[in-house]
């Protein structure tokens, strides 16, 4: 089996994946496969282009830093819980939303 | 009382701290943020994503290999926290939130090797999805095997710009334009002062010519102006202003940006420790003498959390601080350690000199486009406040310093403590007040460093 690598329409696009396994969760309710290893970030951003939308105003948001300083891509999980999505991993059955205010 | 020796950060400086320290016959703990050690030079994916180092590490695969095995096989002799965030340190403890959720270390030396981050200048446009710093698109490649975009632009200054640019150009983006700040004037300028860099220098002008090689337009000395946005509300290219004056325009999917490094010294300012502002690093660090002790009793400081001077400096300073507590608890014939400290300070002057060059001349930093940013760009990231809000507080209030600023405007008091903003807030404050940028001071640090959930501070056992 292939790998459907998201691309057409994330904003990051991957240099691998062949030999990882599938990840599947859900994001804003859509369900997806992603790989093994990915970050929530790299999850949603192989998928769309935002990640969060911005507290005070319309904008959306994508993190910057990546590295866990400048915590701009606080996401919520179906739960209530709020994951840093830089530094959080992905698991098998994940609903994660990138529509409410991080 | 403990004797716990506790290192805080596993980068070069902190495996080397490490290593020194259990050579020794000590068994430190270390904690990190990372999911695995190295820090974020030598950052490692995750053990799901196999990449050949070569295409990690590029030139610096060997010193990457070693500073990991340095790391893997005392592992064992560590007590090892990796995933831990250090949220406060207050008197003789450390707090942390692990994956084990909250702990609570008492520590009697304390070395923090805390590392850096980009520098960031705001430009309009520049929070639109699809900008992230240049630190941040060399993680998504070394750590995700992901680009940040296949048509990015880079811009800023620094050598990381360089190297950033090569790394895509490698893993096969259509790198559309390297826009850096400085210009080409002072990169000559900085030439032979820079030569004492040797190898340094030479993978500089390596990855530009790479970049010149593969068509790609490297541009000195502009100005950006704009981050565009398409109508769907993503990063659509980039305007800026070429040394000449001339509007110039390139299309993106992605920008990344970053105009060289600042330390990570929030943790130093939790111990109290004393800060100096450096003129040539143009930010406040904590003062230290010649082993990297700080002015807080039994507080050490390593790698480029005790001011930017890159990864071999890194893991020489890292063994130096290792060595300071070591002799520091009498566990070392104080002879010998100096002798092995004068050896190193003296190959960190050498590192310094090269360094010096390229703060001073060859990336120097653009203090102009900080200070000359139009009242409605936002500069705090965290919390939308502009320079406008900021040049207000000076008018309406008299602020003089940047601590009363962020009181009044609440620059820097949002999630990121002002990590991405206090350099350019540091800049606009010290312009609309017409004094120089140290006169502002420096933000505080403040616990928590980074975001906990009251959910797990709720849940920490009572001490």
């Amino acid at each position: 089996m292939t790998h459907a690598i998201a691309k057409a329409h994330g904003q990051f696009s991957r240099l691998d994946g062949a030999e990882r396994a599938f990840v599947r969760l859900s994001i804003d309710g859509v369900q997806v496969d992603v790989l093994e290893g990915d970050t929530i970030l790299t999850a949603i951003l192989t998928h769309q282009r935002t990640l969060r939308n911005f507290e005070f105003s319309k904008d959306k948001r994508s993190g910057f830093c990546l590295m866990g300083a400048c915590q701009d891509c606080w996401v919520h999980m179906d739960d209530g819980a709020r994951l840093r999505a830089c530094t959080s991993f992905v698991e098998d059955g994940m609903a994660i939303h990138t529509g409410k205010c991080g | 009382m403990t004797s716990r020796i506790v290192i805080i950060g596993a980068g070069p400086a902190g495996i080397r701290a490490a290593q020194t320290l259990i050579d020794a016959g000590q068994r430190p703990t270390i904690i990190d943020e990372g999911l695995q050690s190295g820090g974020q030079i030598y950052r490692r994916p995750p053990a799901a994503i196999q990449r050949d180092p070569k295409a990690l590490y590029g030139f610096e695969t060997e010193k990457a290999t070693q500073v990991h095995r340095a790391f893997d096989e005392n592992v064992h002799d560590l007590d090892y926290r990796p995933q831990s965030l250090v949220w406060n340190i207050c008197d003789k403890y450390v707090e942390l939130l692990g994956p084990q959720g909250m702990e609570t270390i008492e520590w009697g030396q304390l070395i923090l090797a805390a590392g850096a981050m980009d520098r960031i200048i705001p430009v309009p446009g520049w929070t639109l999805p699809g900008v992230f710093s240049l630190g941040g698109a060399q993680v998504s490649l070394k750590f995700q095997a992901c680009r940040i975009g296949d048509r990015p632009i880079f811009v800023g200054t620094g050598p990381l710009l360089y190297l950033v640019a090569f790394q895509y150009l490698k893993a096969g983006a259509q790198v559309q334009a390297v826009l850096d700040t400085s210009p080409l004037s002072g990169k000559i300028r900085a030439m032979p002062a820079m030569l004492s860099g040797g190898r340094a220098f030479a993978k500089g002008l390596y990855y530009l010519a790479c970049l010149r090689m593969a068509g790609i337009p490297v541009h000195f000395g502009v100005r950006p102006t704009i981050v565009e946005e398409s109508s769907d509300g993503h990063v659509s290219g980039m305007e800026w202003r070429d040394a000449r004056g001339n509007v110039r325009q390139a299309e993106c999917d992605a920008v990344a940006m970053g105009y060289g490094l600042r330390s990570e010294t929030q943790m130093a300012d939790l111990c109290e420790a004393e800060f100096l502002y450096d003129p040539g690093q143009r930010q406040w660090l904590p003062k230290q003498d010649s082993w990297g002790r700080t002015s807080a009793s039994g507080v050490y400081i390593a790698g480029d959390g005790a001011g930017i001077s890159g990864a071999d400096a890194a893991e020489l300073t890292g063994k130096r601080a290792a060595l300071a507590v070591l002799s520091d608890l009498n566990l070392l014939n104080l002879k010998e350690a100096d002798a092995e400290i004068v050896g190193i300070n003296s190959q960190l002057k050498r590192f310094k000199m090269f360094r010096d060059a390229m703060d001073e001349h060859a990336f120097a930093f653009p203090e102009r486009l900080a200070r000359s940013a139009a009242d409605d760009v936002m500069i705090c990231r965290c919390e939308g406040i502009t320079a406008g809000d900021l040049r207000a507080s000076v008018e309406d209030f008299g602020t003089q310093d940047l601590n009363r600023v962020k009181a009044i405007s609440r620059i820097g008091m949002g999630r990121c403590q002002g990590r991405i903003c206090q350099t350019a807030a540091a800049d606009i404050l010290a312009d609309a007040i017409g004094v120089h940028v140290e006169e502002v001071g420096r933000l505080r640090g403040q616990a928590p460093l980074k975001p906990v959930s009251l959910e797990a501070l709720a849940a920490r056992a009572p001490a």
